[in-house]
C-alpha cells in the first residue's frame, strides 16, 4: 500500500514535470531554432533550399525528381537515380513521400526491376547494358538522391549534347564543373547534382522546354 | 584518394572528434550529476512541480518515479496523436489509428523509435514538436538517469538512496541536451537541413511537371535524434532523406551526435567511481566490438556478393550516393551499436552479411558502444556476471569496485541481460508460426526471417532501425513489437534500479591481494568474451537461419 501511494504521488510529480518539459523541450526549442534560421542565408535553407528559374521554383537543390521527356526518342534531359516512389520502373519520384525499395540482395523483383532499369537506361544511351552503371539502376535510400555518380553523368553527355545541339566537349566540361569532390576529401563520395546540370545545359542553350 | 582510403580517414576524423569531447563531456556529465547548486531554471521548475531537490530516493521510489513519468508520457503522447484532427499545423492529417498510436506512444517513449507509420503523411508539426521531440529528449534522459543510479549504487555506502530522480532528469535536459542540442541544430540548418512551419512547397520542374515537396520542422528534432539515441525520422527516408543529412560533412556530425554520449558516459563513469581506468577499460570493450561490426558492415557492402547487387555492378539500393558506401557502412554501424536505429541507407537492402552485421550489432544487447545511459548500464551488468565469472573460476566471493557480488546482485544482472533474448526469440518465434504473418513480408526466404528477427531484435533492444520490408501497420505487430519495446525498456530498467540500491546499501569492501583487478587488457577481455558469449549462445541458431544462410547462398 505504502508503495502504491508512492507510486501514484511519483506519477503525479511525472506528470507536472512532463508539462514542464514539454513546455520547454517542445515549445520553446523548436520556435527558437525556427527563430534563428529565419536569418537570412539560413532561411532559404530552412525552407528547402528551392532552386528559382526567371522567379519560378522548379525544384530543391537537394531533391532529385527525375525529369520527364516529351519526346523519349529526343529527350534533352540528364536522369536522376531510379526511386521508389515512381510509378514505373524508372520516372519521377513523388517528394510529398520519402523511403527505399526495401528490396532484399536476393529479391526476384528487385532483379527484375534492375534488369528493366538496365535495358531501358541503355537503349536510351545507346550502348550495351553492361556500361550502366550500379547508380543509375538503383533506387536510394530516400527515393529523393538528387545526385548521380560522374559515371552516370558522363554516360549522359553524349545524348544530351546531341539532343540540344551542343558540343560535347562543352557538356563535358558542365559536368565537370558540376561535380563535387569528396568533402574534404574524404567524406562521402563524388557526385553530380542533376538538377542544377540541367539548368545549367538549359542556360548554354539547350532545347530544354522548346 | 582510394575508397578505402577515404572512408578510413573519415574514421579517424570521427575518432578524432570522439576523443577531443570524450573528457570535456565526460567531466562536465559527472558534475553535472554531482553538484550541489541548483541552477535558477531548475529551481524554479522544482516549486512548480512541488518537489523537494535535495531528498535523496530509494532504489523504489526512483523506480517509481521513472514509471510513472514513462506512463503518463506514453498516455499524452497517445491522446496527442488521438486528437491530431483538432491541433493546429495539422495539414489536414486526420487522428493516427489507435494501433499506430499506441505503438508509437510505447516507441518513443522508450527511446525506441520505431516508426510504423508514414511521417510525413501520417504525423502534423504540432505532434511532432511538442509530442515526438519532448520524448527523444526525456526519454534520452531517463536512460542517463538509470545509468548514473547504478554507478551512485557503486560509489555509495550503508545508504538506501541513490539519488533524486526528477532532479537528474531536469538537469539532463537542461544542462546538457538543450544546448547541445540547439547549438548543432543552427549548425544543420546551416549544412541545409530544413526547419520549416509549411507542410511543403510546390515546384513546376524544367520538364513542366508540377510536384509538392514535404517539409518539416526538422533541424529541432534532427539533433535531439542522434544525440539522444533515438532515431525516430521526421521524414520517412529518415537520414537518407536530403532534408534531414544533406550532404557529406552533415552525415559525419550526425555520426558523431549519435556516439559522442555513450563513448563520453565512460569518463563519467571513471570520473564517479575515482578511477578513470575503470571507464577506460569498458570503452576499450565497446569500442572493438564497434570497430569490429563496422568493418564487417563495411567489407559487405564493398564486396557485395548477393545476386541483385552482382547484376547492378554494385550495392547502391537503398543507399545515397552523396554518402557512398563508406559513409552509409560507418551509420549502420554507429546507429546499431547504439540504440539509435536512425538510417541513412535502407537496412533491409543492405547485403546478407552486412544487414547480418547490423542485426548481430543490435544483438550485443546495444553495448557497442550503446545508447545514451542504457550502454553504460548494459555493459555494467555484463562487466558484473564477468566478474562473477572469473570468481566462479578461482572460487571466491567476487567482488566489482568494492562491492561484494552476492545472490541478489548476480540474479538482477542475469534478469537485465536475459530480457532481452527472451523478448527477441519468443516473438520472433510466435510472429512466424502465425498464418497471415508470412504475407506481410516483401521478401521471402532466408531475408523473410531476418526481417522478422530485426523487428523484434530491434523492438527489445529499443533500437528502431527496421527492415523496413516487413510491413507492421497490422495489429498484431503493433501491438507485439510495442509490448517487446516496453518489456525490453522497463524489465533491465527495474533490475538495474533493483541492483543499483542493493549496491548502495553494502559497505565498501577495500581491495585484497585475492580482488580481481578490473581494469587493463585482461579484464577487457573477460568482459568482451562475455558479451560475445551471451549473444552467441542466445542467437547463433536464429542467425544461421537468417542472414548467414542468406550471406552464403
Amino acid at each position: 500500500m505504502r508503495w502504491f501511494t508512492s507510486v501514484l504521488r511519483q506519477t503525479g510529480a511525472g506528470l507536472r514535470l512532463l508539462i514542464v518539459l514539454t513546455v520547454i523541450l517542445g515549445i520553446c526549442y523548436p520556435l527558437a531554432v525556427y527563430g534563428v534560421s529565419r536569418i537570412p542565408g539560413l532561411q532559404s535553407n530552412a525552407e528547402g533550399s528551392q532552386v528559382k528559374l526567371d522567379g519560378q521554383v522548379v525544384g530543391s537543390r537537394l531533391i532529385g525528381i527525375d525529369p520527364v521527356a516529351k519526346n523519349p526518342a529526343a529527350d534533352p534531359y540528364f536522369h536522376n537515380r531510379a526511386s521508389a516512389s515512381a510509378k514505373g520502373a524508372l520516372g519521377p519520384a513523388d517528394p510529398s513521400t520519402s523511403g527505399g525499395s526495401n528490396l532484399s540482395g536476393d529479391s526476384t523483383e528487385l532483379r527484375g526491376l534492375l534488369l528493366e532499369r538496365k535495358e531501358a537506361i541503355a537503349g536510351r544511351e545507346g550502348v550495351t547494358p553492361d556500361r550502366v552503371p550500379a547508380d543509375a539502376v538503383t533506387a536510394s535510400g530516400s527515393g529523393l538522391d538528387p545526385d548521380i555518380g560522374p559515371a552516370y553523368a558522363e554516360l549522359q553527355a553524349p545524348r544530351v549534347a546531341r539532343v540540344n545541339h551542343l558540343d560535347p566537349d562543352a557538356v563535358r566540361r558542365l559536368i565537370a564543373e558540376h561535380t563535387a569532390g569528396r568533402q574534404l576529401g574524404m567524406l562521402g563520395a563524388p557526385t553530380v547534382n542533376v538538377l542544377q546540370l540541367n539548368l545549367a545545359i538549359k542556360k548554354l542553350g539547350g532545347s530544354h522546354g522548346r | 584518394m582510394s575508397d578505402l582510403w577515404a572512408g578510413l580517414s573519415q574514421i579517424g576524423v570521427l575518432l578524432l572528434c570522439l576523443a577531443a569531447a570524450y573528457k570535456p563531456l565526460g567531466d562536465y556529465l559527472a558534475r553535472v550529476f554531482t553538484s550541489e547548486r541548483h541552477w535558477k531554471l531548475e529551481s524554479g521548475i522544482y516549486r512548480v512541480i512541488r518537489v523537494d531537490p535535495d531528498s535523496g530516493q530509494r532504489w523504489t521510489t526512483y523506480a517509481a518515479g521513472v514509471l510513472g513519468f514513462s506512463f503518463v508520457s506514453i498516455v499524452l503522447l497517445y491522446l496527442l496523436q488521438r486528437l491530431q484532427a483538432i491541433l493546429p499545423l495539422n495539414f489536414g492529417r486526420g487522428a493516427v489509428d489507435p494501433a499506430t498510436a499506441f505503438n508509437t506512444a510505447v516507441s518513443f517513449v522508450t527511446n525506441t523509435n520505431w516508426q510504423s507509420y508514414t511521417p510525413e503523411e501520417a504525423m502534423g508539426h504540432v505532434v511532432q514538436m511538442v509530442g515526438l521531440t519532448v520524448q527523444n529528449f526525456v526519454s534520452a534522459g531517463m536512460g542517463i538517469c538509470v545509468a548514473i543510479a547504478l554507478v551512485r549504487g557503486f560509489v555509495r555506502a550503508n545508504t538506501g538512496r541513490i539519488g533524486n530522480v526528477w532532479v537528474d532528469l531536469t538537469r539532463i535536459c537542461v544542462r546538457v541536451l538543450l544546448p547541445i542540442s540547439f547549438v548543432f541544430a543552427i549548425l544543420l540548418v546551416a549544412g541545409g537541413v530544413v526547419m520549416s512551419l509549411s507542410s511543403g512547397f510546390t515546384s513546376t520542374g524544367i520538364d513542366g511537371m508540377q510536384h509538392t515537396t514535404a517539409l518539416a520542422p526538422a533541424a529541432s528534432q534532427e539533433v535531439i535524434k542522434e544525440l539522444g539515441t533515438n532515431g525516430g525520422g521526421i521524414f520517412n527516408g529518415n537520414s537518407a532523406h536530403p532534408f534531414e543529412n544533406p550532404q557529406g560533412w552533415t552525415n559525419l556530425i550526425e555520426i558523431f551526435l549519435i556516439l559522442v554520449i555513450p563513448v563520453s558516459l565512460t569518463r563519467t563513469f571513471g570520473v564517479l567511481v575515482g578511477s578513470r581506468k575503470q571507464g577506460y577499460t569498458l570503452l576499450s570493450v565497446m569500442g572493438a566490438l564497434w570497430g569490429l561490426m563496422l568493418a564487417v558492415i563495411w567489407w559487405a557492402e564493398s564486396h557485395p556478393n548477393g545476386p541483385a547487387a552482382l547484376l547492378a555492378g554494385g550495392a547502391m539500393e537503398g543507399k545515397e550516393s552523396r554518402f557512398g558506401i563508406a559513409g552509409s557502412a560507418l551509420f549502420a554501424g554507429s546507429t546499431t551499436g547504439t540504440s539509435t536505429g536512425a538510417v541513412n541507407a535502407a537496412h533491409d537492402s543492405l547485403t546478407g552479411l552486412g544487414g547480418g552485421g547490423a542485426l548481430l550489432n543490435m544483438l550485443f544487447a546495444e553495448l557497442t558502444p550503446g545508447g545514451v545511459g542504457t550502454g553504460l548500464y548494459s555493459i555494467l551488468v555484463i562487466a558484473i556476471i564477468a566478474v562473477f565469472l572469473a570468481g566462479l573460476m578461482v572460487g571466491r566471493t567476487p567482488e566489482y569496485l568494492g562491492k561484494k557480488l552476492g545472490r541478489r546482485e548476480v540474479t538482477c544482472s542475469a534478469i537485465a541481460i536475459l530480457a532481452m533474448p527472451a523478448l527477441v526469440l519468443l516473438g520472433s518465434g510466435i510472429a512466424l508460426l502465425l498464418p497471415g504473418i508470412r504475407a506481410t513480408m516483401t521478401n521471402s526466404g532466408a531475408h523473410g526471417l531476418s526481417e522478422v528477427l530485426y523487428a523484434y531484435g530491434s523492438a527489445s533492444n529499443n533500437n528502431g532501425s527496421a527492415f523496413a520490408g516487413l510491413t507492421v501497420t497490422n495489429d498484431w505487430f503493433e501491438a507485439t513489437l510495442g509490448v517487446a519495446m516496453l518489456f525490453g525498456r522497463f524489465v533491465p530498467i527495474l533490475a538495474v534500479l533493483r541492483l543499483a540500491g542493493a549496491l548502495a546499501a553494502q559497505r565498501k569492501t577495500p581491495p585484497s591481494a585475492g580482488t580481481l583487478p578490473t581494469q587493463g587488457p585482461m579484464f577487457a577481455s573477460l568482459v568482451g568474451g562475455t558479451v560475445v558469449l551471451v549473444a552467441a549462445l542466445t542467437f547463433v541458431p536464429a542467425l544461421a537461419l537468417g542472414p548467414i544462410a542468406e550471406a552464403l547462398a
